[in-house]
C-alpha cells in the first residue's frame, strides 16, 4: 500500500528538499556591505561585493552565530569547519567564485520532526554567500530567452545564506509541504531568517525520484524555481506522475535540473549545458578555519527559545489535544500559545481558551491586545453554566473587537443567562408532550427526529435553551 | 649618493632639505633614464609635485609630520591606488582605476610618503623578467640589454637607477627578492601574513606578499616596521605584535648560527657560488656559527609551485570577464563575452598559467596535481622546519645568475629553463617564511650579486641581523648605481 | 606526441578558462602544458602517503568581524569603470549558455 494515496499500484515517491535561507544579519558574510533588501541598485556594495581585484573576504560572526542556531534548533552537531571556493562564470557572481562549504560544513546529522511525529534526516546546514540578481530585458516577460541584455545589480551579492540539505526521507507531497512549514517556523522562531518564499529569503530546490519497494531509489530530478510552500506540493505531485509514466512506458528517468512553470504546472529541462559543471572545489585561501568554541555552541543552544514542536507539545499536554491538531499548529504558528497558556494562572480553562483563541484571533498577532483575565472569565461562565456555547460566541466576538471586556457585563447587557436545570426541564418534557410522533421516532432509534424536538425547546424558550444540554436531556428521558 | 630615509626624513623635519627638491632630485633621474629604462607605467609627476608642496608646507607650519614624510615611493602596479590606473601590466585592466587604496599604500601616504609612479612588473606577477609585461620590458639599470628580473623588476629598477628612494613589490615565489639580486638592491619578502594583502591584485592567495625594494638593510627595516602589522580587512594577516626590525639590525651576529644548505640543488653558476662562499665567510668573520643542514625537499618546491600557483591564479584571475571593470570585448551573449575579452586581454605566460592552474584542480585531476602539491609544500615545510632546529638563518643565492639577457630565456619550448631562476626563492613561500636580497658583490660581467637570507617564521629578527652584517661587510662593493 | 595531456583534454580546459584557442594555439598550448607535467612526475620520487596536505603557511582559526556596517562604495564612481552600465546597474549581453 503506498504511503502517498495520489500515486498509481505501488509507486513510491523520494524526496529531498535543499533549502537556501538568507540570514538576517546587518552586514553581509564576508564583507561590511549592508544586507538590505529592496533598496536601489547597487547602493549596497564594497570592493568585497562587487569580487574587485585586491579585495579580501572576512568573516561575520553574527552569520556564524545564526547558522550555529539554525543547526542546533535542527539538531544538528556543530563542528570545526572550512571553507572552500566553487568556480563558474555566470554575471550575478563577482568573483567568478562563490565561497561556500564543501567537505567540512558547520552544521552536520540532525533531524526535523514533522508535527506527526516523524523525523526527517538532516545531512548539513552550511554557510555560503548569495549572489546578486539579474534582470533581463527586452525580451518576453522578462525572460532570458529572447532579451537584448541583462542588467545586474550587487546588493544580493554577498548576503548570508545557510543551505539546509534535508536527506531523502520525504515520501509524500504533504510531509514535504509540513517540512517547509516547520521549517520555516524553526527559522523565524531561532530569529535566523524572516525565512519568506515569496520574497526570496528562502527559496527550495526539490530532489524527486520513485521506485517499487524492495528496489533501489530510481534517477531523481531536481526541481528549481519553485516559489511557495504550495507549489512544492504540486511540483512533486506533477514530477512524480511524470516519472512513473516514463518509466512505466519503458523509458529511462535522465538525471537532469529541471525548471517548474507555476504557469502551466509542469516542470521542464533547462537549456541543456556545454560540460557537466566542473566547479574544481578548492580551499579558500584568504579565509582560514572556523572551530567554534564548546563554550559558544553551549551559549547559543542555551539561548534557543522553545522550538513549535515543543510549543505544540506543550499546549497538548495543558489541554489534552493533539500536538498535531490544528488548533495547536495555527495558534503556534501565530506565536499565542504562550497566551493562551497564561489563562491557568488567570484562573481560566486553558482548554476553551485555546478554542477561543484560535477561532477568533487570527487578526490579534503575537501580542494579543484581549486581556487575559477576561478571557479566563468567559471560560469560567461558560463551564459554569453561565453561558451557552452560542452566547459565548457572541460576547467573545464583542471582546476581541473592543479589545477587552468584562464578559459578565456584556453577557448581562445581553440579557444572556444560562437556563437553570428545572426551567430547562419544563421546557424539554412540553416539548415532548407537543410533538408525540417525533418522540416517539427518536425513542425508536431515528436521531434526525431530535431537532424538531430541539427546535421546539428553543422557540418556546426564545433561545435561551443551551443546545448540548437540551441534547443531554432528552437523551436522559429516552432512558 | 643615496641617503638613508631616515637622512632624508630628517632634513625635512629639521628644514635642511625639502619634499620637493628631494623629489626634484628623483624626477631628474626618471628624466634623464626612464626612457631606456622603462621602469613605470605611469609617473604621476604632477600628483607628486603637489603631495610635496603639501609636505614642505607642513613643516614650515611646525605641523606633526609622518614617520616618510618627503620620502619618493615608487609602487608595483599590481596595488590598487585609488582613482589611478593600476594595470598589473595588462591589457585586461589598461585604464582601469581602483574606487579604493591598498591597506599598504594608504599606510604609506599617511606616513608623508611621495608617490613617484606605479611600476612595470611581469603581467599578474607571473614571470622572472618582467617581459611578459604587456607594455613592454622594463631594463636592467646595470646593463640595458638585460633583464632586472621579475615580476617586480619595474620596482626594482626604479630603486637602483635612484627614481625613488624606495620602492614596494609583492613576491610569490621570488619576485621581490630575485628582481632585487639582479638590479643590486635590498629586496625583502616577510612572513605570509606579516604585511597585509589588501588591495594587492592576487596571483596566488596562500603564497603573495608585500615587501620593499630598499638602497640599505636600515631602509627595508624601517619600511617594513612601517607596513607590517595587523589589518582586519585580511584574514590572513599574522595579528602577533612584530618586534622592531631598526633595533634588531643593531645587533651584530656573535652566535648567530648560519646554515649552509649542503644537498641544495646545483645550477648556480661560479661567479654566484663565489659570491656565496664569501658571505659564509664574511659572516664567519663577524662572529657567525656556519653549520651543515639538509633540506631533501627544497628541489621539488619548483614542481609544487607551478602547480599550487597557477591553481590559484587561475581562480584568481576568474574575475576578470569583462563585466564590471577592465577590458570588454563585445560579443552576442555573456558567455562567449567572457572568452573574447580573456583571448584578448591576458597574454600567452597568464594563459599557459590559467590553463595549467584550471587542468591541475579540475575534475579527476585534483589528486594528482593540486592535491599532490600541496603534500609536497608540507615536507618542504617540514624540512625547512627541521633545518631551523639547528640554525637560525639559512644563506642561499637570490638568484641562480647575475642579469642575463634580454629574450635569452623566453624560449616557448623551453619554459623551465625561465622559472628555474626561482629555485631558490620558491620555498620560503612554500612554507611562509620570510626571505631577503642582500647585495654581495659582483659577479659576471661587473653584474650585482644577490645572497638570500631565509629565516623561520616571524623571525625576520635574525635575518635582519644576518643582513646587516653582510652590508656591513660588503662595504663599497654592496650597492652599485 | 604528448603523453600527459591531449589536445581533447585542453580544448575542454580551455572552456572552463574561457579562453578562445586557435587550432595552432591548441596545438602548442598542449605541447607546452605536457612538457610542464612531464617534469612534475619529479615529486613521483617523494613518499607522499602519509603527508598531510599543507594549504595555510600560517595556523590561524576563528577570523571574524562584527557585524557592523560600513558605508558603500560610491555607485557612481564604479559604475564608471563598467564597460557597460544602465539604470544604475552592469550591463552585459544576453545571458545564454551558461548554467542557472
Amino acid at each position: 500500500m503506498s504511503e502517498y494515496d495520489g500515486l498509481p499500484g505501488d509507486w513510491q515517491l523520494v524526496v529531498g528538499l535543499e533549502v537556501h535561507v538568507e540570514l538576517a544579519t546587518a552586514t553581509k558574510l564576508f564583507s561590511a556591505s549592508a544586507n538590505r533588501f529592496g533598496d536601489e541598485p547597487n547602493t549596497h556594495i564594497d570592493a568585497v561585493t562587487l569580487g574587485l581585484p585586491g579585495a579580501l573576504p572576512v568573516l561575520n560572526r553574527n552569520a556564524v552565530e545564526l547558522a550555529m542556531r539554525i543547526g542546533l534548533a535542527l539538531n544538528c552537531t556543530v563542528k570545526p569547519c572550512t571553507f572552500h571556493r566553487k568556480n563558474y562564470f555566470y554575471p550575478d557572481m563577482p568573483k567568478a567564485y562563490q565561497i561556500s562549504q564543501y567537505d567540512e560544513p558547520l552544521n552536520v546529522d540532525g533531524f526535523l520532526p514533522l508535527p506527526g511525529g516523524k523525523q526527517i534526516g538532516i545531512e548539513r546546514a552550511h554557510l555560503e554567500e548569495d549572489t546578486g540578481k539579474s534582470t533581463h530585458i527586452g525580451g518576453v516577460s522578462g525572460r532570458i530567452h529572447g532579451s537584448e541584455a541583462s542588467l545586474i545589480d550587487f546588493n544580493r551579492a554577498g548576503v548570508p545564506l545557510v543551505e539546509i540539505v534535508s536527506r531523502p526521507d520525504i515520501r509524500s507531497a504533504e510531509e514535504a509541504r509540513q517540512y517547509l512549514s516547520e521549517l520555516r517556523a524553526i527559522l523565524v522562531a531561532v530569529g535566523a531568517s524572516d525565512a519568506k518564499m515569496e520574497e526570496g529569503s528562502m527559496r527550495c530546490d526539490v530532489n524527486v525520484s520513485v521506485h517499487k519497494p524492495g528496489t533501489p531509489f530510481g534517477t531523481r530530478c531536481e526541481i528549481k524555481n519553485v516559489n511557495s510552500i504550495r507549489s512544492v506540493g504540486r511540483a512533486i505531485e506533477y514530477e512524480a506522475r511524470r516519472q512513473i509514466d516514463l518509466i512505466e512506458s519503458g523509458e529511462r528517468v535522465v538525471q537532469q535540473t529541471r525548471h517548474w512553470s507555476e504557469d502551466d504546472g509542469r516542470t521542464h529541462t533547462l537549456r541543456s549545458k556545454e560540460d557537466a559543471d566542473d566547479y574544481r572545489y578548492f580551499l579558500e585561501p584568504d579565509l582560514v578555519p572556523l572551530d567554534p568554541s564548546q563554550e559558544w555552541i553551549d551559549a547559543v543552544r542555551a539561548a534557543l527559545p522553545p522550538l513549535p514542536a515543543a510549543r505544540r507539545q506543550r499546549l497538548a499536554d495543558a489541554t489534552g489535544i493533539a500536538a498535531d491538531s490544528e488548533a495547536a499548529m495555527v495558534v503556534v504558528e501565530r506565536g499565542q500559545d504562550d497566551y493562551v497558556l497564561s489563562a491557568a494562572s488567570a484562573g481560566g480553562d486553558v482548554a476553551r481558551v485555546l478554542v477561543h483563541v484560535k477561532e477568533a484571533f487570527a487578526e490579534q498577532g503575537a501580542e494579543p491586545m484581549v486581556p487575559i483575565a477576561d478571557l479566563a472569565k468567559l471560560t469560567s461562565m461558560e463551564l459554569g453554566g453561565q453561558l451557552t456555547a452560542t452566547q459565548a460566541k457572541t460576547v467573545l466576538a464583542e471582546i476581541v473587537d473592543a479589545g477587552g471586556g468584562d464578559p459578565a457585563a456584556i453577557a448581562a447587557k445581553h440579557g444572556f443567562e444560562a437556563m437553570a436545570a428545572d426551567d430547562l426541564a419544563v421546557f424539554v418534557d412540553q416539548a415532548i408532550a407537543e410533538q408525540p410522533d417525533a418522540w416517539a421516532k427518536f425513542r425508536a432509534g431515528e436521531g434526525k427526529a431530535m431537532g424538531a424536538l430541539v427546535g421546539a425547546v428553543m422557540k418556546a424558550s426564545k433561545g435561551k435553551a443551551d443546545g448540548k444540554a437540551v441534547t443531554a436531556l432528552l437523551n436522559q428521558r429516552k432512558g | 649618493m643615496a641617503r638613508t630615509i631616515r637622512e632624508i626624513t630628517a632634513g625635512v623635519r629639521d628644514g635642511s632639505g625639502t619634499a620637493t627638491a628631494n623629489l626634484e632630485a628623483a624626477l631628474a633621474n626618471v628624466t634623464a633614464r626612464e626612457d631606456e629604462i622603462n621602469a613605470f607605467n605611469l609617473v604621476l609627476d604632477e600628483q607628486a609635485r603637489a603631495d610635496a608642496a603639501a609636505i614642505d608646507a607642513s613643516a614650515k607650519a611646525g605641523d606633526e609630520l609622518g614617520p616618510l614624510a618627503g620620502v619618493t615611493v615608487a609602487l608595483k602596479d599590481n596595488l590598487c591606488t585609488r582613482g589611478i590606473p593600476t594595470t598589473c601590466s595588462s591589457k585586461i585592466l589598461d585604464g582601469w582605476r581602483p574606487p579604493y587604496d591598498a591597506t599598504v599604500v594608504s599606510v604609506l601616504r599617511d606616513a608623508g610618503a611621495i608617490v613617484v609612479g606605479k611600476t612595470n612588473m611581469d603581467e599578474f606577477a607571473m614571470g622572472s623578467s618582467t617581459e611578459t609585461s604587456a607594455f613592454g620590458p622594463t631594463r636592467n639599470p646595470f646593463d640595458t640589454t638585460r633583464v632586472p628580473g621579475g615580476s617586480s623588476g619595474g620596482s626594482a629598477a626604479a630603486v637602483a637607477a635612484g627614481f625613488a628612494d624606495f620602492s614596494i613589490g609583492s613576491d610569490t615565489g621570488g619576485s621581490i627578492r630575485q628582481p632585487a639580486a639582479l638590479c643590486g638592491v635590498v629586496g625583502v619578502k616577510p612572513t605570509y601574513g606579516y604585511v597585509s594583502r589588501y588591495g594587492l591584485i592576487a596571483f596566488a592567495s596562500s603564497l603573495d606578499q608585500i615587501g620593499p625594494f630598499t638602497t640599505s638593510v636600515e631602509d627595508a627595516a624601517v619600511v617594513l616596521d612601517l607596513i607590517g602589522g595587523h589589518d582586519p580587512l585580511d584574514s590572513t594577516s599574522i595579528p602577533v605584535e612584530r618586534p622592531s626590525l631598526v633595533e634588531a639590525i643593531r645587533r651584530d651576529v656573535a652566535g648567530l648560527r648560519v646554515g649552509r644548505i649542503t644537498d641544495l640543488p646545483q645550477g648556480a653558476d661560479p661567479d654566484v657560488v663565489e659570491r656565496l662562499e664569501a658571505s659564509f665567510d664574511a659572516l664567519r668573520e663577524a662572529g657567525a656559527t656556519i653549520v651543515d643542514v639538509q633540506v631533501p625537499a627544497f628541489t621539488y618546491g619548483l614542481t609544487a609551485y607551478y602547480l599550487i600557483a597557477p591553481a590559484e591564479a587561475s581562480s584568481n584571475l576568474a574575475r576578470f570577464d569583462g563585466v564590471r571593470y577592465g577590458l570588454r570585448v563585445d560579443a552576442a551573449d555573456t558567455n562567449a563575452m567572457y572568452s573574447a575579452t580573456r583571448s584578448a586581454g591576458f597574454g600567452d605566460e597568464v594563459k599557459r598559467r590559467i590553463m595549467l592552474g584550471t587542468y591541475a584542480l579540475s575534475a579527476g585531476y585534483y589528486d594528482a596535481y593540486y592535491g599532490k602539491a600541496l603534500k609536497v609544500r608540507r615536507l618542504i615545510s617540514d624540512d625547512l622546519a627541521k633545518a631551523y632546529e639547528q640554525a637560525d638563518v639559512l644563506l642561499t643565492p637570490a638568484s641562480p645568475s647575475v642579469a642575463f639577457p634580454l629574450g635569452s630565456k623566453n624560449d616557448p619550448d623551453n619554459l623551465l629553463s625561465m622559472y628555474l631562476c626561482d629555485v631558490y626563492t620558491i620555498p620560503a613561500n612554500m612554507a611562509g617564511h620570510p626571505g631577503m636580497s642582500v647585495p654581495f658583490g659582483n659577479g659576471a660581467d661587473g653584474l650585482p650579486v644577490g645572497i638570500q637570507i631565509l629565516a623561520g617564521t616571524l623571525n625576520e629578527v635574525d635575518m635582519f641581523r644576518a643582513a646587516a652584517a653582510l652590508e656591513r661587510a660588503a662595504g663599497s662593493e654592496g650597492v652599485a648605481k | 606526441m604528448p603523453e600527459q595531456i591531449s589536445t581533447a583534454d585542453v580544448a575542454k580546459v580551455a572552456r572552463l578558462a574561457r579562453l578562445d584557442l586557435s587550432d595552432d594555439a591548441l596545438q602548442r598550448m598542449t605541447t607546452q602544458l605536457d612538457a610542464m607535467l612531464e617534469h612534475f612526475h619529479d615529486v613521483d620520487a617523494l613518499d607522499l602517503d602519509d603527508v598531510a596536505p599543507m594549504t595555510q603557511p600560517y595556523p590561524l582559526t576563528n577570523v571574524m568581524r562584527d557585524d557592523v556596517i560600513a558605508t558603500s562604495l560610491d555607485r557612481d564612481e564604479v559604475l564608471a569603470q563598467a564597460p557597460d552600465a544602465e539604470d544604475g546597474r552592469f550591463r552585459v549581453p544576453p545571458i545564454i549558455g551558461l548554467e542557472d
